[in-house]
């Protein structure tokens, strides 16, 4: 399903912290039902621009989770607030109005489009990286691939909403203060389940901080386990006008992520990239 | 209907180069790009005589009401634009302008000979201005170098020639009459500012590049300033872009001379911004302006 063409405005139909995070709904009378890893562009309605300056650009956001509303889908996204633009939609209330322009970019593959032995999912994330992975899960578990959850977070301000996106499954936690779970992070898990017996069946999918998907890339790389990452780059546009979202390629050259992303191979990125 | 050097439009809205790929945008939206194109015509991201994979990221920045870009102008080079995107752009239902560039004269004119020679391009958009490109001369600066180019190019084609010019000097009007005396049939303006921006995490440039061109409705104004001083000397047509995200700013530009105006960053915010402004010309052309301000202070 492609995305409508043009920008269309939404409807903020409920908004709520989620931890560290700020999690809100669009009611989306228009749009398919986006895929996990798809990303929409969002600016509000109103006072985008606020200060007469900045946020000016729409800002490129996964979507964290989706389903049928009485008139098209809704849609729910997570946000951290660090910049103009992120302050703003964390402001957003229901019954304001969004822009928005999506869904965009690829989607993530079964475990057995990525390798054949492949039957089960690791789901790997970080901060705010979780997102996409909510959406990921929820779409396994409909079709019954058994799916593994590892997720990592700061501190006990920022895992306090995971209930949110991921109430009904089992998940193992790594915090960096170690307030939850593993004292340390989220990478350690993945490492210790890549020693097991069963490693070489699964396939991982990840999204969370470059420097935790590099460490993920190389670690599957080495232990021979087909990976998925859902990367983020600056982006103007979401829809491969701007050129400004490049990824360097291993063999030179870039990738759009927005148009050839957001889900990629670790193979396909430079790794210092990931 | 706008008539463009020969060119029959449907209204007088078009792209500004590099800020629309109507291929990627066919790949995300489909068919509904050709039943509503945005533009009245389609001018291509600029082609180099070789491929080019662009600059190194950070690429964007996010200024005051725009963006700062150092994109590096990739492209497949001249024989993979003809073979692999000049098909699909012909498919569009608008004429096609192709932007070219070139550090050389030669280089130029074989640009502008195969291209030109091609029917589905309308006209051909000279690229003398690009500030991103660490290329050496900067021609659109200089107004002999413009008018010699001109005269080295006008015989290799029959098309029409775009001057697409740059901000960045102090008096754009002598490089648009130069351009026109050596042949251009039509100029446009401006291309993007040079500017830079300092990353408040670094300490350093937030462009990789050091800097880049800025772009949006920041730099409306001085785009106005540069389209009446061009438009008050020459008698080609000119092609007004800067900063235009609504039909009042394209009326703006309008007034100060332009024929045509192309939209350019406004398409990141909304790929159907050409579509909007041109029919907010319309509707503004036809309304009622009895009880307006005097002046903007209102």
């Amino acid at each position: 399903m492609t995305a409508p063409f043009g920008r269309r405005r939404c409807r903020v139909s409920e908004s709520r912290d989620s931890g560290g995070y700020r999690l809100f709904s669009l009611l989306d009378p228009d749009g398919p039902e986006p895929l996990p890893g798809q990303f929409y562009m969002l600016a509000t309605e109103g006072h985008w621009q606020q200060s007469g300056e900045r946020p000016f650009l729409p800002r490129a956001i996964s979507v964290a989770e989706t389903g049928p509303a009485a008139a098209g889908v809704r849609l729910d996204f997570l946000i951290e607030s660090i910049g103009p633009g992120t302050d703003r939609l964390c402001e957003l209330e229901p019954g304001e109005g969004v822009w928005v322009n999506g869904p965009l970019g690829n989607s993530f593959s079964a475990p057995r489009q990525l390798a054949p032995g492949a039957a089960g999912a690791i789901l790997v994330g970080g901060g705010i990286g979780i997102a996409p992975l909510a959406l990921l899960r929820r779409s396994f578990a409909a079709k019954n691939i058994p799916t593994r959850v590892l997720l990592g977070f700061r501190d006990a301000a920022h895992s306090g909403g995971l209930d949110d996106l991921f109430s009904c499954c089992e998940v193992r936690l790594a915090s960096d203060d170690g307030h939850a779970g593993h004292h340390g992070y989220v990478t350690d898990l993945l490492a210790a389940m890549l020693e097991g017996d069963d490693a070489g069946s699964a396939a991982v999918y990840a999204c969370g901080p470059p420097q935790m998907l590099e460490t993920v890339g190389a670690m599957c790389v080495e232990a021979e386990v087909a990976c998925e990452f859902a990367m983020e780059s600056p982006m103007a546009c979401g829809y491969g006008a701007c050129f400004g979202c490049a990824v360097p390629k291993p063999g030179g050259g870039y990738l759009r992520l927005c148009v050839d992303g957001p889900v990629v191979r670790p193979d396909q990125v430079e790794p210092a990239h990931a | 209907m706008p008539d463009f050097c020969g060119i029959a439009l449907k209204h007088p809205v078009i792209n500004a180069s590099g800020t629309f790929d109507a291929i990627a945008a066919h790949r995300v939206y489909g068919n509904q790009l050709l039943d509503d194109f945005p533009f009245s015509a389609f001018v291509s991201k600029t082609i180099t005589p070789e491929p080019r994979a662009g600059n190194e990221p950070q690429r964007i920045w996010e200024t005051p009401a725009g963006m700062i870009n150092s994109i590096g102008l990739p492209n497949k080079g001249l024989a993979g634009f003809l073979a692999e995107d000049l098909p699909q752009l012909a498919q569009l239902p608008v004429p096609l302008i192709v932007s070219v560039m070139a550090t050389n004269r030669e280089d130029f004119g074989r640009l502008v000979e195969e291209v030109g020679r091609r029917d589905e391009v309308a006209a051909i958009e000279l690229n003398v201005s690009c500030p991103n490109v660490h290329s050496g001369l900067i021609v659109g600066e200089q107004p002999d170098e413009t008018e010699g180019l001109l005269e080295a190019l006008r015989p290799r084609t029959g098309k029409p020639l775009i001057v697409k010019l740059t901000p960045n000097v102090a008096a754009p009007a002598e490089v648009a009459v130069a351009a026109e005396r050596g042949g251009a049939d039509a100029i446009s303006l401006i291309n993007t500012l040079k500017a830079s921006a300092i990353d408040p995490a670094t300490g350093r440039p937030g462009i990789a590049a050091g800097h880049g061109g800025l772009s949006g409705p920041a730099v409306r104004p001085v785009a106005i300033a540069q389209v009446r001083a061009v438009a008050a000397v020459v008698g080609s047509p000119v092609v007004g872009m800067g900063g235009i995200s609504s039909g009042a700013d394209a009326l703006e530009f309008i007034g100060a001379g332009a024929s045509l105006v192309a939209v350019g960053t406004e398409n990141f915010r909304d790929p159907r911004a050409g579509s909007r402004v041109a029919g907010e010309i319309a509707g503004a052309l036809r309304a009622d302006r009895s009880g307006a301000p005097i002046g903007n202070i209102a």
